[in-house]
């Protein structure tokens, strides 16, 4: 390192001193010159606490280099008195001399020599006195030893006249031990590179500190959207009970699959304009399952399989309409209509996670789409306590454990109920899902035995979502307009894990 | 799900006994009902429209009730606390019973025209009965309560209660040219013809909603009664003669509708609620309806009927092990009086006239598991031993998304619902080229069709956030919809996955680039045969000369390319884009 004797010169002075040294004095007593101190000192401060150095600003004399060799030689003035024999000289010839011009005038000046103009060969110049005082070289090494102040300020300042002398500022640095003084120094590195390794120098030198205040640089990476990164969760959570998933890839679904499957009158609400949309192309389905479709007809519209029906006129066309189904119900019903097809019976449990479809007045929490959660069990004797004892696991799953249940009413379970759990946040009972027995007046017409029961719930992805994530405003989560920083600032989805404070967002 | 506001302490009153807000909404969750509010008219009026508005609005406390859409015996303040004070065994549930008059029974008579519009009609009589002004107030709101719900919106059910008083019978219910019939609506001092009131009450905030029901046809349905006094035009309004007041002593009920079965329960329900406050309690006077094939019916029905369902498989369906006495005892505490009968396991269910929506075996369970309590059951875990599966699509699905992440690409989920505009004008295609589905009802143009490319919702999501830093690079797998006659709906779903780079440059490199990595997750190696191939090509949506078919194992799977600067424009980007979307279907 080119600073490396001075610096180490510098640091071992400084052990030695009292208190502290002078740059300028390190550089004089050294014999270096001053900026060669001063670049040790920055590069011994880059390497933190070692010395500490605080910037001074000193004014001082310097000799110009017409003093200082004024200060060598003599002044002008006593070089020309000097060079004047006791004969005398001619003027021409003293002109020639390299104090010549100058010295001449000011040694006229003070007297020490006179001009002869009626000499034969011309002026002749001849000394006045015996010898001189040289005053001017005498001031100039004084101020040369760095004792300027001894001078008059008038004495100052006719040399700086003559500029034989300038006034200079000096930045010196105070120097100090810092915390981590040390006499052996050497540059910190600033991060290891395969050549350390492959030398193994690494052991032997020392590293820069790291700012651990400082961020890190985010990695450049894909993102998983948030909502459907509770969708994996959820569908982990159903395969983890054993649950299959069942086919919801068709968005559009005949009436019949719809409602008409699941008992629900064709008089309901639900079947309303203002609540379903329906298809105007293609406005109606193709095909349906007659024989069952006459089943389902009957049930509705007479009754039978134990039930009174609803006893209105059942219409065919209005089976047939086509419309976005409004919930995955409908992939349910035909999930259970496959099944009573296959005999013997067999067991089941489905579930499914898929968008639904409302022709719904829109608000902060309500879209024309979203996506529905919907689990089944299908088995001899199922009970209401058998519901309740899967809703139990299901939603310790999601991390909720303080449930209670509410008689409800749907269409197409009978026992009816929803499920509320108590939040914490809200300090209520909140509900969190709708729950039920499938009537028989669905699945017998399937073809389902009569002594099976089957068991269902559903609830929404995006509300617990919103829960999760503390997202007031459903559009901030699904759609075109969600803030993309939102998705790249999304954490892991882990619903049993401890709720954290919610999401900030950033840029927003 | 109907809401009743009842006041608060007429409730408590009539209940016995005073709650806590606390034990009220208890009590309503045991029930199977939700305390939804605790307010007031004045803070109902000041919310919607100020505090000015709701100086001197009556601050009587009110509870707002959520009711389940089948219990039409509980939306009014005398049905709730009728079914509260059975379910708490405070009272007995009442007998309701039809009696014949002692003079001359009351009769309707329905005439062959109202076959085509509206050709149902029951009838019925509350006699001596004696209303104060909260009785009356809670009559005409259990009417309207049951307009516009089991009546949907008068659709299938209207409803005329008329001062029997007023009017002479026999009644006849026919249907007429709108120009001839000509009366005094209900509040208004002159007469009108019926044109003429549609007319009016087009600017009717409440009647307006109805008017649709008969609009367009050539009769328009009414009742007169002997002297030519219109009671009502169903299912717009009623006559001002008939109307009835606080004072009035005998109330003539009619209902009329397209549908036979909810028009007996709607006046069962009238009956049996109303009927408490006739001097002899619970009796309803018969009328006697006569249909235009000659036959005649008497109303209201009042029919109890018997269901006899063995104790264990009420216990088998709740998972509760109680004997059938106390299963009878639970049904009874439901308005539904049962006993053991037989073997000692049967139970007989007498179901009343209010609960029609008892229809099987199945709802009598509910309620013996609400009256036992749901929350007393005790939870179990069923053995259904079951294998799970996933869905296959669903599966590569789920493994693709992850691989486009680690890949640099940003997941977006967009709208399956979209205008038209969208899927074709902005790709510079025609509609009837993208074999859409329509809908038929929607509410603005964003709910005109569902999409038949992913691309549209992923050049929305970059115009949302133009503001990111660039590049963009973003996907979305998930479902697009197309016409397709070989299945049963007319339609299908399939998978897509879509991606777009959007940056300063096109990037077709790096969308290409995405294409061959997505082709090595999915095992297709490049080539011709049995592997994947592109293809110069051309579309719409891309730049001249910057598009390319996709191939894999023969089959053309989708796209790629540089994106038109129309279609740049059109969706408000401003930057070069490239874009990819192929069907997955043909790797699962």
């Amino acid at each position: 390192m080119a600073d490396g004797p001075v610096a180490e010169v510098l640091l071992r002075q400084l052990e030695a001193a009292d208190g502290g040294l002078d740059s300028a004095d390190l550089a004089a007593k050294l014999g270096v010159d001053h900026q060669a101190v001063v670049g040790a000192v920055k590069s011994l401060q880059a390497l933190g606490e070692i010395i500490e150095a605080e910037l001074r600003s000193t004014k001082r004399w310097e000799l110009t280099a017409e003093g200082e060799e004024m200060a060598r030689e003599g002044s002008h003035e006593a070089r020309v008195f000097r060079s004047i024999p006791q004969e005398g000289l001619a003027q021409s010839e003293l002109m020639q001399l390299p104090s010549g011009k100058v010295g001449f005038s000011k040694a006229m000046s003070n007297k020490w020599i006179r001009v002869d103009k009626s000499a034969a060969d011309g002026p002749r110049v001849f000394r006045v006195v015996d010898s001189v005082e040289d005053e001017v070289q005498r001031r100039l090494q004084l101020v040369q030893g760095g004792q300027a102040e001894k001078l008059a300020e008038k004495e100052r300042s006719e040399l700086r006249k003559r500029k034989l002398l300038t006034e200079v500022t000096l930045k010196t640095y105070w120097v100090s031990k810092g915390s981590a003084f040390s006499t052996s120094i050497s540059k910190q590195e600033t991060d290891l590179s395969p050549e350390m390794i492959s030398s193994g120098s690494w052991r032997d030198r020392p590293f820069k500190p790291y700012n651990f205040l400082a961020h890190g640089v985010l990695p450049d990476s894909g993102h998983l959207h948030p909502l459907l990164k509770v969708r994996t969760q959820f569908r982990q959570i159903f395969l983890e009970m054993g649950f299959t998933e069942m086919p919801t890839d068709n968005f559009i679904e005949s009436s019949f699959w719809n409602f008409d499957a699941l008992f629900q009158p064709q008089q309901h609400p639900a079947r309303d304009q203002h609540d379903t949309f329906f298809l105007r192309d293609p406005a109606e389905a193709l095909q349906l399952p007659m024989d069952y479709v006459h089943r389902v007809k009957r049930t509705h519209s007479q009754g039978g399989y134990g039930s009174q029906g609803y006893k209105y006129a059942w219409k065919l066309e209005e089976a047939r309409k086509n419309l976005l189904r409004t919930h995955t119900t409908s992939a349910s019903a035909r999930a259970l209509y496959r099944l009573a097809q296959k005999k013997p019976f067999t067991p089941a449990k489905y579930f499914s996670i898929d968008r639904v479809f409302r022709n719904e007045t829109l608000d902060a929490t309500h879209l024309a789409e979203f996506h529905q959660i919907e689990g089944v069990v299908a088995d001899h004797g199922l009970t209401l306590g058998h519901l309740m004892g899967i809703l139990r696991e299901f939603f310790t799953k999601l991390g909720i454990t303080q449930l209670r249940f509410k008689p409800a009413y749907n269409p197409y379970t009978e026992p009816s109920m929803e499920v509320f759990s108590y939040h914490q946040g809200l300090k209520k009972w909140v509900e969190v899902g709708n729950s039920g027995l499938f009537r028989p007046e669905m699945l017998l017409p399937m073809g389902l035995p009569e002594n099976v029961s089957v068991i269902a719930w559903g609830l929404s992805l995006e509300r617990p979502t919103m829960i999760k994530y503390g997202i007031n405003n459903i559009r901030e989560l699904v759609g075109h307009k969600v803030n993309l920083q939102m998705v790249y600032d999304g954490p892991l989805c882990r619903l049993d894990a401890e709720p954290g404070p919610p999401q900030t967002q950033g840029a927003a | 799900m109907p809401t009743v506001s009842v006041k608060r302490d007429l409730l408590f009153k009539a209940l016995g006994r005073t709650y806590t807000d606390e034990e009220f909404d208890e009590l309503c969750f045991e029930f199977g009902l939700e305390l939804d509010e605790t307010t007031s008219e004045k803070e109902i009026i000041s919310k919607e429209q100020g505090n000015e508005k709701a100086e001197g609005a009556s601050d009587v406390v009110l509870y707002k009730i959520d009711i389940p859409a089948n219990r039409y015996d509980l939306l009014c303040l005398e049905g709730l606390v009728r079914g509260l004070q059975v379910f708490k065994e405070r009272i007995k549930a009442p007998m309701y019973k039809r009696v014949m008059p002692n003079g001359e029974i009351q009769k309707l008579i329905i005439t062959e025209e109202t076959a085509k519009i509206r050709p149902y009609a029951v009838a019925a009589v509350l006699r001596n009965i004696k209303f104060t002004k909260d009785r009356y107030d809670s009559f005409i709101e259990l009417q309207e309560k049951l307009h516009q719900n089991i009546c949907r919106k008068r659709a299938l059910v209207a409803i005329g209660t008329h001062d029997l008083d007023t009017l002479s019978g026999p009644f006849t219910y026919t249907a007429k040219r709108p120009s001839d019939i000509k009366f005094k609506p209900l509040n208004k001092t002159k007469e009108y013809t019926a044109c003429e009131l549609m007319n009016i009450y087009k600017t009717d905030n409440h009647l307006k909603h109805y008017l649709h029901i008969i609009e367009n046809k050539p009769l328009y349905p009414v009742i007169y009664d002997s002297n030519g006094v219109i009671l009502s035009m169903p299912p717009i309004v009623n006559g001002n003669h008939s109307k009835i007041t606080v004072n009035t002593k005998n109330v003539f009920i009619e209902c009329t509708g397209t549908d036979f079965t909810k028009a007996k329960i709607v006046l069962d329900v009238i009956v049996t609620m109303f009927s408490e406050y006739c001097e002899n309690q619970f009796m309803v006077e018969a009328a006697e309806v006569v249909f235009p094939n000659g036959k005649s019916y008497t109303f209201p029905e009042l029919a109890y009927r018997k269901e006899i369902v063995r104790a264990d498989l009420i216990n088998k369906k709740v998972g509760i092990r109680e004997t059938p006495e106390n299963i009878a005892k639970l049904l009874t505490r439901m308005c539904l009086k049962s006993e053991v009968i037989g073997d000692g396991n049967q139970i007989e269910i007498e179901i009343p006239p209010t609960r029609a929506d008892i229809i099987h075996a199945c709802d009598i369970v509910e309620d013996a598991a609400i009256a036992y309590g749901y929350n007393n059951i005790q939870m179990t875990l069923p053995k259904t031993y079951t294998i799970a599966n996933q869905f296959p699509l669903n599966k590569l699905t789920e493994l693709l998304r992850h691989d486009m992440a680690a890949a640099g690409f940003t997941e977006v989920l967009t709208f399956v619902l979209c205008s038209q505009e969208d899927i074709a004008d902005k790709l510079g295609l025609d509609i009837s080229a993208t074999e859409a589905v329509h809908i038929s009802n929607p509410k603005t143009a964003e709910f005109q069709v569902a999409r038949t490319t992913l691309l549209p919702g992923l050049l929305k999501t970059i115009a949302a956030n133009r503001k990111m830093p660039l590049p963009l690079k973003l996907f979305e797998i998930s479902d697009i919809v197309v016409k397709d006659s070989s299945r049963d709906v007319g339609a299908r779903n399939y998978r897509h996955l879509c991606a777009v780079y959007y940056n300063k440059n096109p990037g077709f490199e790096i969308i290409h680039g995405l294409l061959d990595r997505i082709m090595q997750l999915l095992n297709v190696p490049p080539g011709e045969k049995g592997g994947y191939v592109i293809k110069a090509s051309e579309g719409p949506a891309f730049f001249p000369g910057r598009c390319a078919e996709i191939f894999a194992r023969g089959q053309s799977i989708g796209k790629l390319g540089v994106l038109h600067p129309d279609v740049i424009t059109k969706f408000e980007l401003t930057m070069p884009c490239s874009s990819l979307e192929i069907n997955i279907e043909p790797f699962l």
